[in-house]
């Protein structure tokens, strides 16, 4: 049968790629420093080759996925015959080698729309295609020898595969991990404008205008990445958590910490010509992140949610991996960084140092991630014990740096480049710093349950600050000439970004102070109250799935009148293949509250141990995120960004 | 001093007093929120400290577990085959806690020398043991040849 080739025909196509990998990464490297131009010109096509036979290696693998070929170590390990299409399709990236494929493929998609991008000089795109084409070479080399998807298990083909993990049987998984490496990937294009910036020598706001869209891009597909994340684990783990400070939680939040500096401190190299160093430093630190990240989840070194079952060997390789693209990267920076030194002044209140203030915040609040989260990993290894390093350490340094930050984020839109005086300024924040104190620290958290908190006060503070000044902003850009029309997509961008992050911040103050949790015996025909509601267990019953079967309870909940507010229908499944036990939450979902109930143990033959959570305005921290990401999107589409500028740097003569 | 110079030292005192303050924060959390394991074998000997949280973790023993009929509250023991601790615990059991399968409890211990746990946690996983568990299990000579934890790859998989 033909089918039975389509794993090969992957494989030789993944090592081809490898191969053009290699000719992109080399050819416009020579040609760069023996400066002939048709060696430059091989990067190109070089990009498409590999895009195209990525996206054959990879059809390949969905194609053993589709048409069940256990003969595939890596299908028959992840996948079942009764599992729907539409797992068995994500299921490629379900497990270590595929998701490393997907990656892989990410990243030659990523390289295929940089090498299309109209307007870059020949010159350094030819760079940029050959930095990304080094890290495709590390990465296929891996897959290839420690990871290969397409490993056969013959000659004693399973009859039928031992089933996609049920954890992972959720919608969660067909958009979480896409969307997160499209961001992970992502700044791994920044990381080659960074090196090629660093290679040519030349660091101009034209390029810093180049990098900007792909930062932001990366940057929107990783806070979208993570938000889906956070909900998919909230309503898939039946903890009801949003964020658990997991290490690998950490692993994505890092870069996304430094990512999100690196966003605003490109816009300040563009607009003002400095924090050149300091922008290239992000770039390299960023992909590194996201690279350490990579190592955590896939080297066996954690135990969490997320680790991938491994073998030394694969960790090893990662370390040396990450060893070689930080060691290089920074040896490059060493050597060439001291050309990007700028002569520019600004004055204490101003832009630049309310975003260098916002910079290094954000640095150290990813550092205190870092240190916590590599603690216990550094501890071990030097065989000082098994400690673990639990969320108060990361609440009780995290919270404080955010509400500082929060401070600089609305101070940053209003101030001017360069400098500003005291005066003015305060002209335009009074109002903001009025109704923020009035409204968010006195008066509103009173209203939810007649206490005063000091957090509940911060947060509301917070949200109020960044809100109105993020408004003032926009109106005072609408008072051009052309009014609201007159006002670039970049600024609408910026808007949406921040008012993002402030609904996130009202969202996570109000679940984290006005939530509640409660576990209780529950038996059918009791009433249990939790926050003024009434839950009542009607029935238990048992239903069958296509490849589960499930204890299913329907609870009626009513609202202190006793009027009926929803049915709920959590369920206890056990998946037969691997003989799993999933908790199937059900939720009653509004954005004012989620009542969440899941199933805990059974306690007898009709009653059972459940979790009962009541989650106020715990939708708007994922909804704060998916409008920042938004808000990224448009700013990239402004229109700035697509105009044909030449390479002439505006701050000519203020730099050496 | 020359606006230049002015700025630099603004940065640099702007970023060494961030530091200095992120490092003595991040200590002082760190110190406070650290949980050590510790094995049945070091709480029977006495090591583990009575007034902070810990984890403790090993086997749940067979035929251990006791239930409250009326409410949620639960007892077992866990062994690292050499010594045995008792957990209490009230809240809801992980899926996968099962009697024979490792687990890690977070608590403290009360005066009878059993821990009274905040945290059981068992992962999502049929083939896990908690490394600081397999560690236990082979510090105290007690790992067993054919767990399942330790199979093979080839057979693992199928």
């Amino acid at each position: 049968m033909d089918v039975l080739f389509l794993p090969e025909l992957g494989q030789f196509a993944l090592i081809l790629a490898l191969v053009m990998a290699v000719v992109q990464a080399l050819l416009p490297m020579i040609g760069s420093f023996t400066r002939q131009p048709l060696w430059l010109a091989y990067a190109q096509p070089a990009v498409w080759a590999q895009f195209t036979l990525l996206t054959i290696s990879f059809l390949m693998l969905t194609a053993s996925f589709l048409l069940d070929d256990f003969s595939v170590a890596y299908v028959a390990a992840n996948s079942n015959s009764a599992l729907p299409w539409y797992y068995k399709m994500s299921a490629v990236w379900g497990a270590h080698e595929g998701s490393l494929l997907l990656w892989l493929w990410i990243l030659a998609g990523w390289t295929f729309a940089v090498s299309l991008s109209r307007g870059l000089p020949v010159e350094i795109l030819a760079r940029v295609l050959s930095v990304l084409g080094f890290v495709s070479i590390g990465m296929m080399l891996f897959v290839v020898f420690t990871s290969n998807p397409f490993d056969r298990f013959l000659p004693r083909i399973p009859a039928d595969g031992a089933d996609l993990n049920p954890l992972l049987q959720d919608p969660g998984l067909i958009f979480h991990p896409p969307l997160l490496y499209m961001g992970y990937v992502g700044f791994a294009v920044t990381f080659a404008f960074a090196l090629a910036a660093l290679w040519t020598g030349q660091l101009d706001s034209a390029w810093a205008r180049w990098s900007r869209p792909w930062t932001t891009t990366a940057w929107a597909f990783l806070t979208s990445g993570i938000a889906l994340g956070s909900w998919w684990a909230y309503y898939e783990l039946g903890w009801g958590g949003w964020w658990f400070w997991d290490p690998v939680e950490n692993a994505s939040l890092m870069p996304w910490l430094t990512g999100t500096a690196l966003m605003h401190s490109l816009a300040v190299t563009e607009k003002r010509g400095v924090f050149k160093s300091w922008t290239l430093l992000l770039a390299i630190a960023t992909f590194s992140l996201s690279l350490v990240g990579f190592f955590l989840v896939r080297s066996g070194v954690l135990n969490s949610v997320h680790a991938f079952a491994n073998d030394p060997d694969r960790g090893f390789f990662l370390l040396v991996l990450l060893a070689v693209t930080v060691g290089v990267s920074l040896l490059v920076y060493a050597i060439r960084v001291p050309n990007f030194k700028a002569r520019v002044s600004y004055s204490l209140i101003s832009k630049d140092v309310f975003l260098l203030a916002n910079n290094i915040l954000l640095v150290v609040a990813c550092i205190t991630v870092l240190l916590g989260t590599l603690y216990p990993l550094v501890l071990d290894a030097l065989g000082k014990g098994k400690i673990s390093v639990g969320p108060p350490y990361f609440n009780a340094l995290f919270v404080p740096q955010m509400l500082l930050l929060g401070v600089f984020m609305g101070l940053g839109p209003l101030t001017d480049w360069k400098a500003m005086q005291w005066q003015k300024l305060r002209k335009k924040l009074w109002l903001s710093a009025a109704i923020t104190l009035v409204l968010g620290f006195a008066l509103l958290p009173w209203v939810y349950d007649g206490q005063w908190s000091i957090w509940v006060a911060l947060g509301l503070t917070l949200f109020f600050w960044v809100m109105t000044t993020s408004l003032r902003d926009i109106w005072e850009a609408s008072r051009g000439k052309q009014g609201w029309k007159g006002i670039t997509r970049s600024r609408w961008g910026m808007f949406w970004g921040h008012v993002g992050a402030a609904l996130i911040v009202l969202g996570v103050t109000m679940v984290s102070n006005y939530g509640e949790e409660r576990d209780v015996r529950m038996a059918v025909g009791e009433t249990v109250v939790v926050k003024g509601y009434q839950f009542t267990m009607t029935e238990l019953t048992h239903r069958e799935g296509p490849n589960f079967i499930a204890d299913r309870a329907i609870v009626e909940v009513r609202n202190s009148q006793g009027r009926l507010i929803s049915t709920l229908t959590p369920e206890k499944r056990l998946y037969v293949v691997r003989g799993m036990p999933m908790t199937q939450v059900a939720i009653d979902w509004g954005l004012l509250k989620d009542i969440y109930v899941a199933m805990g143990e059974e306690l007898s033959e009709d009653a059972w141990a459940m979790r009962v959570h009541y989650k106020p305005f715990v939708r708007w921290l994922w909804l704060g995120a998916f409008i920042a990401s938004l808000g990224g999107i448009l700013a990239i589409s402004d229109r700035r960004y697509r105009m044909r500028v030449a390479s002439v740097p505006v701050n000519a003569g203020k730099t050496e | 001093m020359t606006p230049k110079r002015k700025q630099k030292l603004l940065l640099i005192s702007l970023m060494l007093g961030a530091l200095s303050l992120a490092i003595g924060l991040t200590l002082y959390a760190l110190s406070a929120n650290i949980n050590l394991f510790y094995s049945p074998t070091q709480i029977a000997q006495g090591e583990a400290p009575q007034d902070r949280e810990i984890r403790a973790g090993g086997m749940v023993v067979e035929g251990s577990v006791e239930r409250d009929p009326n409410s949620l509250k639960v007892r077992f023991a866990v062994t690292d085959f050499a010594e045995e601790v008792w957990i209490t615990y009230d809240k809801i059991l992980p899926d996968l806690f099962r009697e024979g399968q490792g687990v890690v409890a977070v608590g403290r211990l009360n005066a009878a020398g059993e821990l009274v746990a905040s945290q059981v946690v068992a992962r999502h996983d049929e083939n896990y043991m908690p490394p600081e568990v397999a560690e236990a299990l082979k510090a105290a000579g007690q790992m067993p040849d054919h767990s399942p934890f330790q199979r093979p790859a080839a057979e693992q998989q199928y």
